[in-house]
């Protein structure tokens, strides 16, 4: 059997959209192209059931009453919705947000702009396994908190933070809880109430949905969170978020959550499997290679390694037929590598090092064998030509190790 | 990153991988660069009685467009005479591989290499103000000074490997 060249093994940057969900959203962009808003005659009628019974379907995946999603074009606006929402519909009662080094940039900017605003921020640490500490969460609280915001899992690394245990500290000192979902929801159990989460923040495209649908659950009970508006215009989503609805994307949305929300059990563990094949195999072969990230609390999918004496950009230039990222700075338009994994100690040469695989839906095992021979292979040919590799050879000071 | 056909080709198919002895008197080293910063050039020049450089190597740890750079660097470097050497600039690397701005750093890295190259070999033949017996003692240092690049190169060429 052939294999399909180039191998993706990049999900946790984004999903192809499962067929199923392209068949639920097909009608919606066809005959059923009513506005969701119009109450006056059955092409809205359609379109606003639909988008009712999505509103179910990404509710049952978090565990929430679907009167408490708010659709938004995705995770990035989610994020901003949340926390500007909140630190500006709360500035009376305070005007400090705690949240967490190794947050997305959805998140860590908008906290930034905040800080600009007058909002102190604190920005807590992590770990050498990327978590944070809930404790020093605690401590962090002041009566001036309104908000926390902390991810369920990390996009680079796949740390999985103790949501519960924050969620329980936030209720137990009346401070709202926002965490940003993104690369958790669809592959791992998440349940806001059990959690203590009040706000949660998703995107569809990352659990097999179409880019530009996302969502921000915004709890209406224990305790009624309330948020300004950051999009002035007709009133829809409850006033929290204007504009004509997305519904075939919400559609979509709502069909990837049920999938995920069937799925999961079953999936996650063939996904680990992969993932600690795509492992093993490595290691098996190479020595000074490194795991970043936490050794179990880490999401099914998610394996980030640094290999060292090897430049990550120049690694995924040799292995040109599977496609990942990397931490490196040559991949970005910054100078500086990875600011998560620096910030969980990894030095900044391994850092420049590291890639970041994450398997999906559709990898296969075969797709993992073939990774694994060209991640050998190119690490082996960009050693060869490394002035470090040589050195470290030679016996001089052993770099990355 | 979108790449040029020649950082392609120069990436896929490097020319002059590979080290000379460090230790020869007809052979100068030049490593610059640093791990942290995601770049390290290891580049050597052997030159003849005549003064010409009759073989280049390189060794680099660094992105697509570091590697193409140094690799284009040994090509020109062979045949020339280390006069002509010197004046290789970092634009001509830049232009003849069509380096996007962001990776400009790299064709200054390789310029640096060459440079750094050259003055260890100078240094081995007894140019400069040092004696015989000072340069001797540098040559067996493991990162040694004598990669240093003179100042004013815009990017002081270091050994911190």
């Amino acid at each position: 059997m052939s294999l399909k060249l180039p191998v993706y093994l990049d999900h946790n940057a984004t999903t192809p959209v499962d067929p199923r969900v392209l068949a639920a959203m097909m009608p919606y962009l066809t005959d059923v192209f009513g506005n969701a808003a119009s109450r006056s005659h059955a092409f809205g009628w359609q379109a606003e059931a639909a988008v009712e019974a999505a509103r179910e379907q990404v509710a049952k995946l978090i565990g929430a009453s679907s009167k408490d999603i708010v659709w938004t074009s995705g995770a990035t606006e989610s994020d901003n919705l949340a926390i500007k929402g909140i630190a500006q519909m709360y500035r009376e009662k305070g005007n400090h947000i705690i949240t967490c080094v190794t947050e997305h940039k959805a998140v860590l900017d908008p906290c930034r702009r905040l800080g600009e605003a007058g909002c102190r921020i604190t920005y807590l640490p992590v770990d050498h396994h990327g978590l944070v500490c809930p404790r020093q969460i605690a401590d962090a609280i002041t009566d001036q908190t309104i908000l926390i915001s902390i991810m369920a899992a990390n996009n680079e690394i796949g740390t999985i933070h103790p949501i519960a245990e924050i969620g329980q500290l936030a209720k137990a000192r009346g401070v709202l809880f926002h965490c940003d979902a993104t690369q958790a929801v669809g592959k791992i159990p998440l349940n806001v109430d059990e959690m203590g989460i009040d706000l949660l923040s998703l995107s569809g495209h990352k659990f097999y949905g179409p880019k530009g649908a996302g969502a921000l659950y915004v709890r209406r009970r224990n305790p009624r969170v309330r948020l300004t508006c950051q999009m002035d215009g007709g009133g829809h989503e409850r006033g929290m978020r204007s504009g004509t609805l997305n519904v075939p994307g919400i559609v979509g949305l709502g069909a990837a959550a049920e999938i995920c929300h069937a799925e999961m059990a079953d999936e996650s563990p063939r996904l680990t499997a992969l993932r600690d094949r795509l492992h093993n195999g490595i290691t098996e072969q190479l020595d000074h290679v490194k795991l970043n990230g936490h050794p179990a609390e880490r999401l099914p999918n998610t394996l980030n390694m640094s290999f060292a004496y090897v430049e990550g950009e120049a690694l995924m230039m040799k292995m040109k037929n599977v496609a990942v990222s990397s931490g490196s700075a040559c991949t970005s338009a910054s100078l500086e590598p990875s600011y998560v994994l620096r910030a969980t100690g990894v030095g900044d040469e391994m850092a420049h090092s590291s890639i970041r695989f994450s398997v999906g839906r559709s990898t296969t095992p075969e797709q993992i064998d073939y990774a694994v021979e060209q991640v050998v292979r190119a690490v082996n040919d960009l050693r060869e030509m490394s002035p470090l590799y040589e050195m470290a050879q030679e016996g001089g000071e052993a770099h990355g190790t | 990153m979108l790449y040029s056909d020649k950082v392609i080709d120069h990436f896929t198919n490097p020319r002059n991988v590979g080290s000379l002895d460090k230790a020869s008197a007809r052979v100068g080293t030049g490593i610059v660069g640093a791990p942290e910063c995601g770049d390290v050039m290891k580049l050597q020049i052997e030159v003849d009685d005549d003064g010409r450089i009759v073989d280049a190597k390189f060794k680099t740890f660094g992105c697509g467009s570091a590697i193409a750079a140094s690799s284009l660097a040994t090509e020109w470097l062979k045949g020339r005479t280390v006069d002509q050497a010197t004046e290789l600039k970092n634009v001509d690397i830049a232009n003849e591989l069509s380096l996007p701005p962001v990776k400009i750093h790299c064709s200054v890295l390789a310029e640096d290499a060459v440079k750094a190259a050259i003055e260890d070999w100078k240094r081995k033949h007894g140019d400069g103000d040092r004696d015989e017996g000072a340069a001797e003692s540098a040559d067996e240092g493991q990162a040694p000074e004598t990669t240093g690049a003179p100042a004013g190169q815009g990017q002081p060429a270091r050994a911190d490997v």
